[in-house]
């Protein structure tokens, strides 16, 4: 295995040192390295983060592989400096038994982009009817730890009891997606002044808030741990703020779309703004924001949500829901959380790694820079801009919303278990 | 002849939204010099010689697909009438393939008409002719609106005016009609004060942006206003409980005769039509005096003789 340094670079708390890489670990962080290297980096302007974990990431295969492979998203997932990408379960066919599971963990394997860790279904097929395998997941090969219906929410409230209950005994987690079907039929866009003049049924924040509500009380009754997907609205940040000064167990995440975007994009009924949950307004953005500085929010993940072209160039109604985002996740912390004096780089690291490994149980990933530990690194350079360009995104849809958008910092090294996937912004063949 | 009169309209006409005040008089000015030749002997005018309209509609409104045809047909355009059973959504070809299909075709401008809100708008992104939304879903239907305008103000104001400090009533299901949201838009662009009245669930959340008064009591309304437009209500709102029943609806909020009495002598009342006789409104008050709805329907084919007209690049000079 080649060895690695890289020159100059900061540290998270600002220190200014070299970072050597050998046989799959961090073999010293020093400002005067002692061993020698056969490739030398330059890391002269960037921060070095440990590689991003996504906890929110649709991978589409199988199935819809038109849209997204195992493959082609980890390798934009390395882009974008992830070092390991949670698959959500709503393929199809669905991840809703051990064979499935395996079979998205070995085309990661295969891929070697990034780690892919697996997240099974709640509920068979995602009906929402009955439980899955769950056990027989968790003790697969592919370890699942992470349960979730995502793109449909589990709205009956004994099936979302039992399956906090239940995977308290492999230590896993249910991931919600905070919805009440019932409230969001047909449901188009965030429902207020802007939903109000362009005649698209509103999705109303209180179909997030009320099952968000449900679910940390259920979690605190039945003493298990629960996870909020894509938390969207000022009120939910409100509720799980509450929550977690109650001791209740939960912790959520945000999508970048989110901190960044607006619902009066929606005006352009172009529905490269069309996502679920939907664009809020910028009282929602404010909270959003302000709930991932102090903490109530605990993480950042994409929801990386690829569609071909066709999907998306009709009318809005016929629309397929969702964004990429994970090549340009970090751009967007960095410009709506770190340029606004809202974190610092330790606090990116914290709720765009540690955190998400920590939630996800990665073993692994997550893991502080330092002498020993698995060389999973991003190295970041802050002072770059670049404005988004649709066509230049590697993954296999071009769904990004961020078009024309000049956002802050670039990826330039990233390490993947001591291999490199990106030098000096090029992409490294596997 | 003034120089307003050189006042350009946008490319489209997608939404109300898109008019500034003096572009909305143009129109019904105009209209009101075409209406001329639907009294004429010889109902045609060559100005539009040689050009193609589609009348692009997916869904059925024989009504609204009539009067556009009327409108071409009378400047003299070329029609064709493409009816296209459901949309993208329900598979078949995409909006995107048939504007694209379209334009190799040659049409100078489409018609849309949609069942949902933001065709107009897209389609306006893939063809290089004139869009007109012939009304998106529950977006917008803005011809109507000027229609409604034109009619209003043949009987409340004159040529070249607006309606400024005339006060309309919109009654009925606003939360779902691309009528009233077009109406809104135009009636306040002229000066109108607008009251819009229906039960809390057929009223859009975040209309307190809206110009406008919000009542749940028509009667309090009634004998304040110039105009009261009905709007339709769909029976199966009932099946989602937007109320418990059309009896109800009708006792709180349809016009009767006993509620047409309410009204100013001279007060309009209007419906874009079609009409629930018996649940909306009833047949004493659609074919009473105070009606001007069959109006409205004449009105809808100068008003859009004068959208394709201005659109499409005639240069009669209003007034000249």
């Amino acid at each position: 295995m080649s060895t690695y340094l890289i020159k100059d670079v900061e540290l998270v708390n600002g220190e200014k040192v070299d970072i050597g890489i050998a046989d799959g670990v961090i073999a010293e962080i020093s400002s005067k390295p002692s061993k020698s290297y056969e490739n030398i980096l330059d890391g002269s302007g960037c921060v070095a983060l440990p590689g991003l974990v996504d906890l929110h990431t649709h991978l589409r295969e199988p199935g819809r592989e038109d849209a997204e492979t195992v493959l082609t998203g980890t390798r934009a997932a390395a882009r974008g400096g992830y070092t390991a990408v949670f698959a959500m379960a709503n393929t199809d066919p669905v991840a809703d038994t051990a064979g499935v599971v395996e079979q998205v963990v070995r085309l990661g394997k295969e891929a070697g982009w990034c780690e892919v860790f697996a997240v099974g279904a709640v509920t068979k097929d995602l009906a929402g009817e009955s439980m899955a395998e769950l056990g027989a997941m968790a003790h697969s090969a592919a370890q699942v730890r992470v349960f979730s219906d995502d793109g449909k929410c589990v709205s009956d409230s004994q099936m979302m009891r039992r399956a906090l209950e239940y995977v308290r005994q492999f230590d896993g987690v249910v991931a919600q997606h905070a919805q009440d079907p019932k409230l969001t039929v047909n449901a188009q866009m965030n429902e207020g002044t802007v939903s109000a003049r362009l005649g698209l049924r509103g999705w109303p924040a209180v179909a997030e808030e009320g099952i968000i509500a449900r679910d940390v009380l259920l979690a605190s009754h039945v003493k298990s741990r629960l996870h909020i997907c894509h938390v969207s609205t000022a009120g939910s940040v409100d509720i799980i703020r509450w929550a977690k000064s109650r001791g209740i167990d939960v912790t959520a995440e945000v999508t970048p779309h989110h901190l960044l975007l607006s619902d009066e994009l929606v005006e352009s009924y172009d529905p490269k703004f069309k996502v679920n949950p939907p664009l809020r307004s910028h009282e929602d953005i404010a909270a959003l924001r302000m709930g991932l500085a102090d903490g109530t929010i605990d993480i950042v993940a994409t929801d990386h949500a690829p569609h071909p072209a066709e999907d998306k160039e009709c009318e809005w109604a016929g629309a397929a829901n969702g964004m990429i985002g994970l090549e340009t996740a970090l751009s967007v912390v960095q410009k709506t959380m770190v340029d606004t004096g809202l974190l610092n780089w330790s606090q990116v690291a914290d709720r765009m790694s540690i955190t998400p490994a920590k939630i996800g149980r990665a073993k692994g990933q997550g893991i502080a820079l330092a002498v020993g530990a698995p060389a999973n690194i991003c190295i970041y350079d802050p002072s770059k801009s670049k404005v988004v360009v649709a066509e230049e995104q590697i993954s296999k849809s071009k769904n990004t919303p961020f078009v024309g958008i000049d956002l802050p910092g670039q990826v330039r090294h990233v390490f993947f278990q001591g291999k490199p996937t990106m030098i000096s912004t090029e992409m490294v063949a596997r | 002849m003034s120089p307003e009169v050189v006042t350009e309209l946008p490319r489209h006409l997608l939404s109300i939204g898109d008019l500034n005040h003096d572009q909305a008089l143009l129109i019904l000015d105009t209209a009101e010099e075409l209406a001329k030749i639907s009294d004429a002997p010889i109902k045609k005018l060559p100005t539009l010689r040689g050009r193609t309209i589609v009348n692009l509609f997916y869904e059925d409104s024989t009504r609204t697909r009539i009067s556009f045809e009327a409108a071409a047909k009378r400047l003299s355009a070329d029609v064709i009438n493409f009816s296209a059973k459901g949309s993208s959504v329900s598979k078949g070809e995409s909006l995107k393939d048939t504007a694209l299909t379209l334009q190799a075709m040659g049409a100078d401008a489409v018609v849309l008409r949609h069942p949902e809100s933001g065709a107009a708008n897209r389609l306006a992104g893939w063809t290089n002719g004139v869009v007109i939304n012939a009304g998106d879903g529950t977006h917008e239907h803005p011809t109507q609106a000027l229609l409604d305008a034109f009619t209003i103000r043949r009987h409340l104001g004159s040529v070249g005016s607006d309606l400024n400090g005339k006060h309309i009533a919109i009654v009925g299901d606003v939360l779902h009609s691309r009528v009233a949201r077009s109406n809104v838009l135009l009636l306040n662009l002229l000066g109108a004060k607008i009251t819009l009245v229906a039960p809390p669930t057929l009223i859009p959340v975040g209309v307190e942006s809206w110009p406008v008064d919000v009542s749940y009591a028509i009667d309090e309304v009634l004998p304040e206003v110039d105009a009261v437009m009905m709007l339709r209500v769909q029976s199966e709102r009932m099946q989602n409980s937007f109320f418990p029943s059309t009896r109800e609806y009708s006792r709180l909020f349809g016009l009767n005769l006993d509620r047409m009495n309410l009204l100013q002598k001279g007060a309009l009342i209007l419906h874009p039509g079609p009409m629930n006789r018996g649940l909306e409104i009833s047949a004493e008050c659609a074919d009473g005096v105070q009606s001007v709805i069959l109006e409205q329907v004449a009105n809808g084919v100068s008003v859009r003789m004068a959208v394709l007209y201005l659109l499409l690049g005639g240069n009669i000079g209003v007034g000249s």
